[in-house]
């Protein structure tokens, strides 16, 4: 037991932890901006937007998140030349970052659009009766209510994309599942003390984050 | 969708001016986008032919995508069958009257759902390569079966779960009045309705399986994304086009099962008593949390 523990201090495991929760902060925010966009598109009246939305939803939603964090670093940033930030590592955390924000994107769209679901067709009808237009009904009287029914579902991809910036493994960013790859790799007869210790790390975020979300998608939800 | 059609009037002569103005504008705005996009690969060299040249070529089928396509559908296959296996014991496990059972299974469940399928596919490869010692051809998919088992099992587990809890009270009143025991009503009364009402569900987490094996790329299993990545590193490197070919391969195979999906939904809508939950038909609030198998989902 106490090798083990010898093990585990030899690496920084709470500074790969801390570095999974800035990638999902930071795509988190771009995601949520990006999805309501596509949302907003895919309601809109003008069918080139709509299809525009549907398509970018369609094809993203079926790619898998490795082959886009794949494609970032080794196409986006080497063949086309996109660059975010002038250190190796920085450039590789913000390709990550806009990876992931891609990709979630399509899943927050979807929720909000589950969202305007719950919205009652009378509510719609009376921003019409009220002569209110496309626009100012979606934001008044559409999206507030849709963005509550839809905090359970928005939860849910949160904690997704909470998981999936383990995917970041792929490029080389050394957050917690890179870490995790070297340390049993290094240390096979540790793997399942190993295993155990990273894992209970995710059940103690994602745990509380669902716990939230529940609470939360109950508490805000429009009492019909 | 009905909210859609609310949301703006039946267009008049001047809506529809503006609409077809809005219309040209969108249309612009995407056409200008695209050209930008193919502006940038002209000046970065991705159109050269010699690029795309080795995308047609039989060997880059016969000798990467094709064996890679191969591996991927067999570890998903594989994960498929186990996840199934695996789902149905813990999802009756966490209906079952003994507690302890109930318990254990919970446990074992929401522990992997909140694992990341990716720390599981590390932990089960360096496992069975380490510590069991097999073969170390077979250690890479060894791993991805069982981090894609483990996860996706899971889901499915919770999936029977809200089937069971999805049916009518009745029907169990029903088995029991009938002097059923409790394990028999779940047995030949209500798992069998649940799993067609889950059905659709449960192909489109099939969709789920087959995209979280390209993570089997990281842990060096030869599946579709690692050899794009092998072709993209022969000369003249075509990773831009060899990424385009399997993303293709990829929209094309999980757009279909999606389909099947929603055929699927559509079929046996009146064959059971409990909701079909037609894939992408989310409601927000409802207990959809096991259908939005996450991983992004």
């Amino acid at each position: 037991m106490s090798d083990f523990l010898e093990v585990l201090s030899n690496y920084d495991i709470a500074g790969a932890y801390w570095l999974n929760l800035k990638l999902a902060f930071f795509s988190g925010i771009i995601a949520l901006i990006l999805g309501t966009i596509l949302a907003m598109m895919r309601i809109s009246p003008l069918p080139s937007l709509q299809w525009a939305g549907a398509a970018y939803v369609n094809v993203v939603r079926n790619i898998p998140l490795t082959v886009v964090m794949m494609f970032a670093a080794f196409v986006l940033w080497p063949q086309l030349g996109v660059q975010f930030a002038e250190k190796f590592a920085d450039n590789f955390f913000w390709l990550a970052v806009w990876a992931l924000s891609v990709y979630t994107a399509s899943f927050v769209c979807e929720s909000i659009r589950s969202g305007v679901n719950t919205v009652p067709l009378g509510q719609a009808e009376a921003a019409r009766a009220i002569g209110l237009s496309f626009l100012p009904a979606a934001r008044q009287v559409i999206m507030p209510q849709a963005f509550r029914g839809a905090i359970a579902p928005l939860g849910n991809t949160f904690i997704a994309l909470i998981k999936n910036t383990t995917v970041a493994a792929a490029i080389s960013v050394s957050e917690i599942s890179l870490l995790m790859k070297g340390m049993v790799e290094a240390h096979g007869n540790y793997v399942i003390p190993i295993f155990l210790t990273v894992a209970a790390g995710f059940v103690v975020i994602v745990i509380p984050v669902g716990l939230v979300v529940t609470y939360l998608s109950q508490r805000l939800a429009v009492s019909r | 969708m009905s909210t859609q059609s609310v949301l703006f009037d039946a267009p008049g002569p001047r809506a529809r001016r503006r609409l077809l103005i809005g219309n040209i504008v969108g249309v612009l705005v995407v056409l200008g986008i695209a050209t930008f996009v193919v502006y940038q690969l002209q000046v970065h060299d991705q159109l050269a032919p010699e690029k795309w040249a080795p995308m047609i070529e039989a060997r880059t089928w016969l000798y990467y995508f094709l064996p890679g396509l191969q591996n991927t559908l067999v570890a998903a296959a594989y994960s498929i069958v186990l996840a199934l296996v695996f789902g149905l014991l813990f999802g009756i496990g966490r209906l079952a009257s003994n507690r302890a059972i109930r318990w254990f299974c919970g446990v074992v469940v929401e522990f992997f759902r909140a694992v990341p399928v990716l720390i599981m596919m590390i932990g089960g490869w360096i496992f069975v390569s380490q510590v069991l010692r097999v073969d170390p051809s077979l250690g890479p998919l060894l791993g991805v079966v069982i981090g894609l088992t483990l996860y996706n099992g899971s889901v499915i587990a919770e999936l029977v779960r809200s089937g069971v809890h999805g049916l009518p009270k009745g029907q169990r009143e029903a088995a029991l009045a009938i002097g059923m025991t409790r394990s028999q009503s779940i047995r030949s009364i209500e798992l069998p309705q649940a799993l067609m009402a889950m059905l659709p569900s449960l192909v489109s987490q099939f969709v789920v399986v087959l995209k979280d094996s390209a993570l089997g790329a990281i842990i060096t299993y030869s599946e579709l994304l690692r050899s794009a990545r092998l072709i993209g590193a022969d000369s003249p490197f075509p990773v831009l086009q060899s990424f385009f070919v399997i993303g293709v391969i990829y929209i094309v195979l999980n757009a279909t099962l999606a389909w099947v999906a929603g055929k699927v939904a559509r079929r046996i809508g009146g064959r059971t008593s409990g909701k079909t939950q037609r894939p992408g038909a989310l409601k927000g609030g409802v207990d959809v949390t096991a259908s939005f198998g996450v991983k992004g989902r």
